[in-house]
Order: C-alpha cells, then structure tokens, then sequence
C-alpha cells in the first residue's frame, strides 16, 4: 500500500495538484489496488505459478537439476515426432479451412439484405459452438458411423463403409478439421461479420459506383480491410490447434485404438503424468505446447494491432 | 446499420443483370448448404432419442420415432449406475455457477479498476492479462493440474472451480467496456457531489455494467461448461463434471466396445440422449442469448 501512496504523491508534488486532487487520486489508486487484487492473485495462482512450476519441473529430475534432459527425453521418444505431425497436419487442414470457408460465408452473408435470413444463418452457422468439448465429438461419433449416419449416403460416396474406416489414419486429419470447423467457424463468422459491418459503408459505395463487382469488393476492399481479423483468428487458432486432444482421446475410446492414446502432444504429456508417473517429462512438453502459444500471442499483442494497450 | 445495407441491395436487385443475379444465387445456395452442414447433426440428435437402436439402424435417419421409446431411453439412462447422470449434471451445475460467481465478482472490479482508476503496476496488468487472455485454457491445464497436485487439491471441486474462476478475457472485456462506454466525466462529477470511491463503483459504475456482466457470465459459464479437459485431469470418478462423464458413458456402449463386459450397457439411443441433456442448458442459453450473439459486437467490442 505504502507504494501506491508514494506514487500517487509523486504524481501530484509533479503537477502541483491541489490538495484535493491528491486525495481523490490516493483514493482512486487505493481503490484501484483494493479491486484488482483479487483477479492478480488469481493470475498469479493460474496463470503465473503453473507456468513457473512446469518451468521447474521439466528442468529438474527428483529435485535436482538436470538442463534439457527432459526435453531431449521426450523428443526422443518414438511417439513425439509422429505427434508434432498428426497435429501439425490437423492444423494445415483446418486453418487452410477456417480461412476459405470464413471469410467466404461472413462476406455473402454480410451481403444479404434481408435481414431475418441473414441473422438466422448466423445464428444457425453459431448453434454448434455450444457443443465444444466432448459433446461435439460425441455426436460425430453417430455422424461418423455410416450403420447410423444422418448422412450415410455421403459417406458411402466417400467410400467410407465403417466408423473405424471413417476414423482412418489418412482421414484422421480431415476428419478432426471438420468437427474443429463444425464446433468452431460460427463464432468466427459472426465475428468477421462484426468486423465487416465496420467498413465505411462510402468505401463500398464508391468502389460499386466506379462498377466494382461484388467479388472485386470482396477481394480489394473487404477482405485487405479484414486483415487483422484474418490473422487474430490464425494465431488464435494455430494456438488452439496444438492444444488438441479431447476429439483424439473420445476418437480413441471408440475406435478401438484406431485412432492412438498418443495421437497429440497433449494425449503423450497426458500419458506422462497419468500412465508413466513422470511429470518432468509431461511438463516438459506441456512446456513446449505452452511456449508457442505464449510466444504466438505475445507476438499478437504487440504487432496484431487489435488491441489497445493503455 | 443492416437497413441501409438492404435498402442498398434492395435498390439494386430490380434491376440485376442475369449474371448478378446467378451470382447472387449461387452466394445463397452455399449459404444454404452450409445452414445444413451446421444444422443437420443437431436435428438428428434431437430426433435419435425417440428411437430404439435397431430403428437408429434401419430406419430412415430423420423419421421420427415415439414417445414411449423416448420415455424407455430416458429410464434407462437414468438407472445407469444410480442415476450417475445426475451426479454428474450436478457437479457441473456446482462447478460452473460457483465459478461463475468468483469469475464475476473478480472480474467487474478488476476491469473497472484498469480502465477508470490509476495505480502502479496497471499497465503491467493490463499487458499481462491480454497475452494470457489469447494463451489456449488448455495449454496450462497440465501444468495447473501438476501445481494443484504438488498442493494435495486433486480431486477436490475447488481444483475446478477455482482455475475456472480465473477468467482474464472477462477482465479484459470489463475494461474494454468501462473505458468505451462509461465516462470518467461522470464519474468525477460523482466524486465533486462528495460521492466516496466505494460510492462511485456501487452507485454509477455497477447499474451501468449489466450489459457487460451478461456477456462476462455468458462466456464463462458456456466455456466452463463445455470444458473437458482439466475437469478430466483433476476430478475424475463421481466427481466429474458432465462432460467428463459423457466420454465415461461412451466405454459403456457395446456398439462402440465390443469387448467391453460391463453388466449395465448404454444404447446409442440412450448415448444420444445423454448428449442431449449434457449440452442442453448451453443451448437453453444461446437461444435466450440469440440476438446479443449474432450482433457481431465480440468484434466491435475490440476495435475501439
């Protein structure tokens, strides 16, 4: 506390504040700290602590230090690699998916004039999203099972004749994508949506009136205008797209280890910890995991250009 | 804003040329074909519950079944294990409006201490809270559930609710809206009628925030309903949330298990049903929430 006054009282000697503007601001600042306490603590015991405990752990073995040990441990296990590639073809497919799909459904939805139809198909394309987690890929169980399938017919055009052929290695990556995008391209919709409604509606105008098309506009206008957009949910998704493993694991259960306990790098840290009794080995790939998401979204924050940084 | 748009597009579909309007059909009909994608797995999982799995086998996917098939799907889901579904139902309710409750009452005074009060270290928090704000939940789970471990709070429901209390984009999305949409002015106009700090925050800031608490409940609340993953690692057995105990069920279904030899098994029909009620109050709140959340205002929100 004792600080914050000194601060506060710097700030008001350098300004040659009134008396009373001192006060309010002591006040101010007090009640500032009073209220941002409680969120800081809990920073510091979920977000700041874990990260600095698996720090600890992936770097010692038994308490004691022992450098990159662990890390060398766990890239040379058989399963990593193999991991690093399912996931890392997962999120080629999906984000090539997010993109396309996107911003192409948020462009001609935005150009619907009617206005029921438009919000109806965005709230149509949303409804998924409250299946994230293991309910989503519950009722892509029964999508994915041409004996039960609501859409048995395209499976069966796409040579798919069981749930276990659904679930093969060479669809695996294609399959996860889709529920990923299923789950989650509606938010993202409405979002680029959001972002479109800000464009200048003069901008648009202007460009039709020297006879751009719609996909002209598109093209040089609302997507370059999109941009930030565009690259927050690639980061944001690259991000997610290394965390997988709920839609593995449940695929797993029901595949009858077509699918692996160890198909993501979540799955084998998980397997660490829970099969194998070492957490210096899981930390040090969640560790790993953790340092591309935080790396990405530093990297957001400063040159994303979405927000603001008071 | 959408009825200048249309009144754009209203003027101009009079007069289409027919390539225009080809273009415009084809933008509709792939509208439409994605409407489906969404939609079509959500209607045959309301429909799969009134049927029998041999209907679910050989019947046409979206022909109704009965009520009568319903009402035995349901008594069979819930004499699984003693009604274990409503446990489970029930540790989720627990979790997420106990976090719900810590999520807010940290997170409104949090994001109105950042955006309309000064004091030493706020920019540090506010920088700190964006970037974790963007990191996956689920990339700290392990380390969380490593730290809760080495703590001895495994297995505890505070080893949920309290990671799922922590929730920095609902600070951030309080400050975004403090800063956007209350005026300091007011504030201070407040403070010269010899209104105390407390005062302040209690009468003025609070009345105006309840758009905000909604969205700040409504994500947390979803999100952490929806979680599976540190619930998994932290509370397993009895104590599992919902989600958790849904991929529980899945082991007890032959047709996904052949070898499994458990005594109790669960039918697809009865699977369906259970992911029915496992993601029915998300529902319930998306369409209540319906209109807030196809605004695109997630996107407006960060923008200014």
């Amino acid at each position: 506390m004792s600080t914050i006054d000194h601060s506060a009282a710097t700030a008001a000697v350098a300004l040659e504040r009134p008396r009373k503007g001192m006060s309010v601001e002591r006040a101010q600042g007090r009640i500032g700290v009073l209220f941002a306490t409680p969120y800081t603590l809990f920073l510091i015991a979920f977000g700041i602590l874990p990260a600095l405990y698996a720090i600890y752990l992936a770097f010692t073995k038994k308490g004691a230090f022992v450098g990159f040990d662990n890390f060398l441990k766990v890239f040379k296990d058989y399963r990593f690699w193999p991991a690093v590639e399912h996931v890392g073809i997962f999120i080629v497919v999906w984000l090539v998916l997010l993109v396309v799909l996107v911003v192409t459904l948020a462009i001609l939805v935005h150009s619907i004039g009617l206005r029921w139809f438009s919000g109806t198909m965005r709230f149509v394309y949303y409804i998924p999203g409250a299946l994230a987690g293991a309910s989503s890929v519950m009722l892509w169980l029964f999508v994915l099972d041409p004996t039960v399938s609501p859409v048995s017919w395209l499976l069966q055009a796409l040579g798919i004749e069981s749930f276990v052929g659904a679930v093969d290695a060479s669809r695996l990556p294609i399959v996860l994508a889709v529920i990923a995008f299923w789950t989650g391209a509606g938010g993202w919709i409405v979002i680029m949506y959001g972002a479109l409604n800000n464009i200048s509606k003069d901008v648009i105008e202007a460009a039709r009136v020297d006879g751009a098309g719609p996909v002209r506009i598109a093209w040089s206008i609302q997507i370059p205008l999109m941009r930030k957009w565009i690259a927050y949910m690639v980061i944001m998704s690259f991000a997610g797209g290394t965390q997988l493993f709920v839609e593995p694991r449940v695929l797993a259960q029901a595949s009858r280890g077509v699918v692996g306990q160890d198909y993501s790098l979540n799955q084998l840290a998980f397997l660490y910890a829970f099969k194998q009794n070492d957490f210096n080995g899981s930390a040090a790939i969640s560790l790993v995991l953790l340092a591309v998401a935080v790396t990405l979204s530093i990297y957001f924050v400063f040159k994303g250009g979405l927000f603001e940084r008071a | 804003m959408s009825a200048h748009n249309s009144e754009i597009v209203g003027t101009r579909s009079k007069d289409l040329t027919p390539a225009a309007w080809l273009g415009r059909a084809v933008g509709v009909l792939i509208l439409i074909v994605f409407a489906l994608f969404f939609v079509v797995p959500l209607i045959w999982l309301l429909i799969a519950p009134t049927k029998t799995d041999r209907q679910l086998l050989l019947e046409a996917p979206f022909a109704l079944g009965d009520i009568g098939t319903l009402i035995s799907n349901w008594q069979s889901l819930m004499t699984f294990q003693g009604g274990l579904i409503w446990t489970w139902i029930g540790n989720s309710v627990f979790y997420c409006v106990a976090a719900l409750v810590i999520t807010l009452g940290i997170s409104i005074p949090a994001g109105y201490a950042l955006a309309m009060t000064e004091f030493r270290g706020r920019k540090l928090l506010l920088v700190v809270t964006l970037i974790v704000m963007l990191i996956p939940s689920t990339a700290l789970v392990l380390p969380i559930f490593l730290e809760l471990s080495a703590v001895r709070l495994i297995g505890n429901p505070l080893s949920a609710i309290l990671p799922f209390s922590f929730y920095p984009f609902g600070v951030y999305l309080t400050y975004i809206y403090f800063s956007t949409a209350v005026s300091r002015d007011l504030l201070s106009a407040a403070r010269l009628d010899g209104a105390s700090e407390w005062q302040v925050f209690m009468k003025i800031a609070m009345p105006l925030s309840t758009p905000v608490i909604a969205l700040v409940g409504f994500f947390s609340f979803t999100g952490n309903w929806n979680n599976y993953f540190l619930p998994y690692v932290t509370l397993p057995g009895r104590k599992a949330p919902i989600q958790v105990g849904l991929a529980e069920l899945l082991s007890n279904v032959p047709a996904f298990n052949p070898t499994n030899a458990a005594s109790t098994t669960i039918t697809l029909s009865a699977l369906a049903l259970a992911t029915l009620l496992a993601i029915a109050p998300v529902l319930l709140v998306f369409l209540f929430a319906q209109r807030y959340l196809v605004s695109g205002m997630t996107a407006g929100g960060t923008k200014e």
